[in-house]
């Protein structure tokens, strides 16, 4: 089954210049491991296309059960130079959260998704 | 010593809840107040207020703000620490203590005051010296700019902010001081941590980092289960309640609103965060993977086990220069066929320009209630839309060609697509840009300097 990453994690955005930041929180402990397999950096960069110009990077905090990616380039020059209606990179957050990942119906239902 | 100290955030930014380090300094107990005003954009600002006015050139809003609470701090030895000076730390001291004489303070107030970060006047000594100053991002050299530059300020740490506290200041005005520092400072000070325990350093300046956004820690932009958070209208602002052991309790004061709990302490900790194992400011290197989080009760969350390591020989410098015009302006398209006319009218507004023989280096469309904030993840939007928001900015270096464009979105009501309003606010404002240029510095190179002044 695909499920939408808002049901398996919340997530913070911001900005350094012309990178976003977005943190993103399993809502549960046990969805951890699922987001480190399957919200790569890779999926990531392909689910953003032309937003983000440049490189995704991809960092792991299994304490916090949360990842944190880099979105280079995708600010529109970023601060002040930027001319768009985000160029802090606040709703980035939400606009990762809208990915879809592929999960077997039973790993799904040992997680209580369905 | 103290078994516990109390810093509490008493602002996000300049501009934020002015309420808040008032209900901070009144709702419950604390020993410190920090205070962040400065953005990056925010020294460029004081900058130009400064040529306008020698006078001027700091948060004004912070000398407001002490009228109001001085003497609260004074009667319950509240100290506060604050970067409002900007680039006049010492006309913001002065302002400050002309304000303790007006409230009868005299010979009650000690005011430190932290200098050494601007840095302005001393780049062309920095470039002749042989010392490179390149973009952090970009290997771009400073003098490539130089010519342009309007600002330049070194974050500084914690520790001229601990020798001002040391020296028995109790309100402390810096200009660019990290906003990290703020909260570390009195936590060095009051256990006598020393500069190179790099695990406690590193766990006050996680602290600081917890609450430098005020109430984006307590409940505020917090999408974990954002409906259920209570009273945002009164929401309490964050307090680090810290021990000599390094481990802190984030709390708020009773009978405020907004939400202390581990998913809203996870989202700030991953603000701005770039690689978690390397958070670097002049005190430390804080390792945010080892960070433990517990819920102790009813809006504590407690954080334990931060491991830091050694800080580094350089100092950030932030340059801030001007970087050409821009502005932005906005129509709103109602139903029906809302997005259609949007669209069309910024296919006509970009012909008109293109005549007029106009230079941009950018031009972006956005549709607001479309795709302003997704872009294309958004997807197509409902035939039956309500109202498009359409928002044109363009950003160039010909101030003249800026200008002529903001001459042309009002033409668009009566020469455009139907069903058009919003332009009520007038012509879009034409702003000059301000850049900025991120580069490091050797820390030998800088002098800071504190003074106590007395009212």
């Amino acid at each position: 089954m695909k499920i939408e990453l808002l049901k398996l994690a919340h997530a913070r955005s911001g900005d350094k210049g012309d990178t976003a930041n977005v943190g993103v929180i399993a809502l549960r402990d046990e969805f951890y491991p699922l987001l480190v397999r399957e919200v790569t950096t890779e999926r990531v960069k392909a689910h953003f296309g032309a937003m983000v110009k440049g490189a995704v990077e991809r960092f792991e905090l299994p304490n916090l059960k949360a990842l944190n990616f880099l979105l280079h380039e995708s600010l529109g020059g970023g601060g002040t130079l930027s001319l768009m209606t985000d160029a802090q990179g606040k709703t980035f957050s939400t606009a990762l959260l809208r990915m879809h990942i592929e999960i077997a119906d039973d790993e799904a239902k040992n997680l209580g998704l369905i | 010593m103290k078994d516990k100290v109390r810093v509490a955030g008493g602002q996000g930014f300049w501009g934020d809840l002015l309420t808040a380090p008032i209900d901070q300094v009144r709702g419950g107990q604390i020993d410190y107040l920090m205070l962040d005003y400065l953005a990056e954009v925010t020294m460029s600002i004081v900058q130009k207020q400064k040529q306008r006015d020698p006078k001027a050139g700091y948060a004004r809003d912070f000398v407001s703000l002490m009228r109001e609470i001085l003497p609260d701090c004074v009667e319950k030895n509240i100290k506060v620490l604050s970067n409002a000076g900007g680039v006049n730390v010492k006309g913001c001291a002065e302002a400050i203590k002309d304000v303790a004489v007006e409230l009868g303070l005299n010979g009650r107030v000690k005011i430190g005051v932290v200098t050494g970060d601007d840095v302005l006047g001393r780049l062309t000594e920095f470039l002749d010296g042989g010392v490179a100053i390149d973009n952090m991002d970009t290997g771009e050299s400073l003098s490539e700019i130089l010519d342009k530059v309007q600002s330049a300020n070194v974050y500084l740490g914690a520790q001229p902010l601990v020798e001002a506290l040391d020296k028995g200041a109790q309100i402390i005005v810096g200009g660019r001081l990290t906003d990290t520092g703020l909260t570390l400072a009195p936590l060095m000070h009051e256990f006598g941590w020393r500069f190179d325990d790099w695990d406690k350093v590193a766990a006050g300046t996680i602290g600081g980092h917890i609450i430098e956004c005020g109430g984006q820690c307590s409940g505020g932009n917090c999408q974990f289960d954002w409906e259920a958070i209570p009273d945002l209208a009164n929401i309490g602002f964050p307090i680090v309640e810290a021990y000599p052991n390094g481990e802190f309790v984030i709390t708020k004061h009773e009978n405020t609103g907004g939400l202390v709990n581990i998913p809203s302490i996870k989202e700030q900790l991953l603000y701005e965060m770039g690689d978690p194992k390397s958070y670097i400011t002049p005190d430390v290197i804080a390792d945010f993977t080892t960070i433990q989080l517990a819920g102790e009760g009813e809006n504590r969350v407690r954080v334990s086990g931060i491991k830091g390591n050694k800080n580094t020989d350089f100092y950030k410098v932030s340059v801030a220069y001007t970087g050409g015009w821009k502005a932005v302006g906005t129509l709103v398209y109602a139903y029906p066929q809302a997005f259609e006319k949007a669209k069309a009218a910024d296919a006509i507004l970009r012909a008109r320009l293109d005549k007029l023989g106009l230079r941009f280096d950018t031009i972006l469309t956005e549709f607001v209630g479309v795709n302003a904030t997704h872009g294309h993840l958004s997807g197509e939007p409902r035939a039956d839309i309500p109202e498009v928001q359409l928002r044109f900015g363009v950003r160039g270096q010909s101030k003249a060609d800026v200008e002529r464009f903001t001459k042309e979105l009002a033409p668009l009501i009566l020469t455009g697509p139907p069903a058009v309003t919003g332009f009520a606010g007038g012509r879009p404002k034409v702003e000059e840009i301000m850049a900025y240029f991120p580069a490091l510095i050797p820390k030998s190179l800088i002098e800071t300097k504190v003074e106590i002044i007395e009212a």
